[in-house]
């Protein structure tokens, strides 16, 4: 893996009237690395995110996306990027044909929207409108326009809450397979089985501060050295395992499986 | 890389903007369907409460019990005020109906009636025709049953004119109606709606520009707008006979006017959409801006029938203008550089509207 740093924030400040919810945030995300984003609701971490995404200012610190300044070169930093924000909605009216144009055209590319879609195993859904998927192919045509612009970094902020245990693992491959064909992805999530599943870093934020930043496994190790014991032993599998073996095995989006996560 | 591109980033909201409105059945009924309704209606009705306006002439004998009685009908709006000229030329115009002329004889009958009637009012020229011949025939009658007319005769010409109909009146009313509609709803809502979902939020993760979004969305309501005109104007033409003066010039000049007007309205949108705090309230906050004009502006009956206390209202509001000046265009055969007064009160309107959207609207 390259260390070469794609994304460098540094003392990182946001204040709103009255409080601060960044406060002083460093940490580098290298190039082709899946950088996760940890900590409780409230923490920082969306802000933090949507200031590198150049949709909101900061108070002070410096943050560089790719070589690009967020303060004078936002414009640069935009075309490079790829953003699925939470809880975004889509242009009404329009199906997912109409809002990959739509999309093109605002990023100023020409695109072959059923290539778009073919990456996200959505081609099947070409002529639906966005409020007719279900909550799994949401998320993965969200991502899908992310990657319009051919982006050197794609952010996700929490692309998998609210969806079934077959949705997730089928949006953690194709995360996955975007991170092997060489974008660097930077998410947040509240779930640890999916920073440990994915991640190959994370940053644990808590009251707007970095408490700390390792690779799951060294985290982990860490603890259990500093003498830490689960209370109870847990069984060789959980409900989870069950539910994915009772139900069918995920298949890899790629190609255009879609069907075992309508729900 | 390929310098980014603000016109076709602009195209591609219009673009995505213009198959929404398509696809939402509210903006293609309030816009088209009801305009069209209207006008269907009220081309087959007729002038029905409309009242007749007659210029009094103004040598007429008025110590007359005809003229008394006259002077009492309520649907006849007998005008003392205007000078022989002008009376003579509102006629022409159609905007008189007739000119009445009561001569007092020195032999029998004792009072002659000369009325002109015009071509450009037969619908109400006919109307007060048979009201005035029913009147004279009681007077008649009622001196003498049998005999020749004794009191008063009826004299009449009728000037030669553009005839008007009432669809030339209710059809300019009706597409100032439509296009307050599109700018009002259609831009509240939109700009609205699109800052609720994120999707404005999403856009500003793209290098598109603010302007591109604003411009896009004007661009996308000004061509429905506009498509809705043509639609309106042809059906109104060609089905009910709406009079176009100079033809294909005629309906440039309309939709050049169409355009301004729906410029001006659009800043309302943009008003309200920055007022409102969900998408429940942006109808009542639309309605205070729509509804005294759709009632007040002469989309269904000339503004001359209102009371006078209610006439300086009518005479603020945009709509009236927009009204004023497509009738104008339209039934006159003028262009835009005949209808300045009413421009420039849009134009102010425009100027007014647009700086109260800057401070009003939100992006987020």
């Amino acid at each position: 893996m390259a260390t070469q740093p794609i994304i460098t924030v540094k003392n990182l400040v946001k204040q709103y009237a009255g409080f601060t919810a960044v406060q002083g945030i460093s940490f580098d995300v290298y190039e082709g690395e899946i950088f996760g984003l940890l900590g409780p609701n409230g923490a920082g971490k969306t802000t933090t995110l949507e200031i590198i995404e150049t949709l909101r200012t900061k108070t002070s610190g410096e943050v560089m996306v790719d070589g690009f300044s967020v303060d004078q070169q936002a414009d640069e930093i935009k075309q490079r990027i790829g953003v699925q924000l939470q809880a975004a909605g889509y242009y009404p009216g329009l199906n997912l044909i109409e809002l990959l144009n739509l999309f093109a055209g605002l990023y100023g590319v020409r695109i072959n929207p059923m290539e778009v879609l073919q990456k996200v195993a959505l081609t099947d859904k070409a002529k639906t409108q966005y409020k007719n998927l279900s909550g799994g192919q949401k998320q993965r045509f969200s991502i899908a326009t992310t990657l319009i612009n051919n982006p050197r970094i794609i952010f996700l902020d929490e692309p998998t809450t609210g969806l079934d245990p077959q949705a997730r693992r089928n949006l953690w491959q194709l995360i996955r397979d975007i991170r092997n064909a060489g974008t660097t992805v930077m998410l947040t999530t509240h779930y640890m089985d999916e920073a440990e599943e994915l991640c190959d870093r994370v940053a644990f934020v808590d009251g707007g501060r970095v408490i700390g930043i390792n690779t799951p496994d060294n985290f982990i190790d860490e603890l259990v050295a500093r003498g830490f014991e689960r209370p109870k032993q847990v069984k060789q599998a959980n409900l989870e395992d069950v539910f994915i073996n009772l139900t069918k095995a995920p298949q890899p989006p790629k190609g255009g499986a879609t069907t075992q996560d309508a729900h | 890389m390929k310098p980014y591109n603000n016109l076709r980033a602009t195209l591609a909201i219009t673009k995505a903007s213009l198959r929404s409105i398509f696809r939402s059945p509210s903006a293609v009924v309030f816009s088209l369907l009801f305009p069209l309704i209207f006008i269907v209606i009220f081309a087959n009705i007729g002038g029905g409460a409309v009242s007749i306006d007659a210029g009094l002439a103004k040598n007429a004998d008025t110590l007359n019990p005809i003229y008394q009685v006259l002077k009492n009908y309520n649907v006849i709006n007998l005008r003392k005020d205007l000078p022989a000229s002008d009376m003579q030329k509102n006629l022409n115009k159609g905007s008189l109906d007739a000119i009445i002329n009561i001569r007092r004889n020195n032999g029998l009958p004792a009072y002659t009636l000369d009325v002109t009637f015009t071509a450009a009012s037969q619908e109400k020229g006919n109307m007060l025709r048979s009201m005035l011949k029913s009147l004279l025939y009681q007077f008649n009658t009622q001196a003498d049953p049998n005999a020749q007319p004794k009191v008063a005769e009826l004299k009449e010409t009728t000037v030669k004119g553009r005839e008007s109909k009432y669809i030339d009146f209710i059809l300019p009313g009706q597409l100032g109606f439509s296009l307050l509609n599109i700018g009002v709803f259609g831009t509240a809502f939109v700009f609205l709606s699109l800052r609720q979902t994120l999707v404005i939020k999403r856009f500003f993760a793209t290098p598109v520009k603010k302007y591109s979004i604003i411009l896009g969305e004007m661009l996308a309501r000004v061509a429905f707008a506009l498509l809705g005109a043509i639609i309106i104007i042809n059906i109104g033409h060609y089905a009910f006979g709406f009079t176009l003066v100079n033809g294909m010039a005629t309906v440039l000049n309309m939709l050049l006017l169409a355009f301004i007007g729906l410029v001006v309205f659009m800043g309302f949108g943009f008003i309200i959409s920055g007022l409102a705090r969900n998408e429940t309230s942006v109808p009542p906050l639309s309605n205070i801006i729509t509804l005294p004009q759709f009632l007040l502006s002469g989309t269904f009956f000339s503004t001359a029938a209102f009371p006078k206390w209610l006439q300086p209202v009518s005479n603020i509001l945009p709509l009236t203008h927009l009204n004023n000046a497509m009738r104008k265009i339209a039934f006159e055969g003028a262009g835009l550089a005949d209808v300045t007064h009413q421009l420039l009160i849009l134009l102010l309107w425009g100027i007014i509207v647009y700086a109260i959207a800057i401070k009003t609207f939100k992006w987020e």
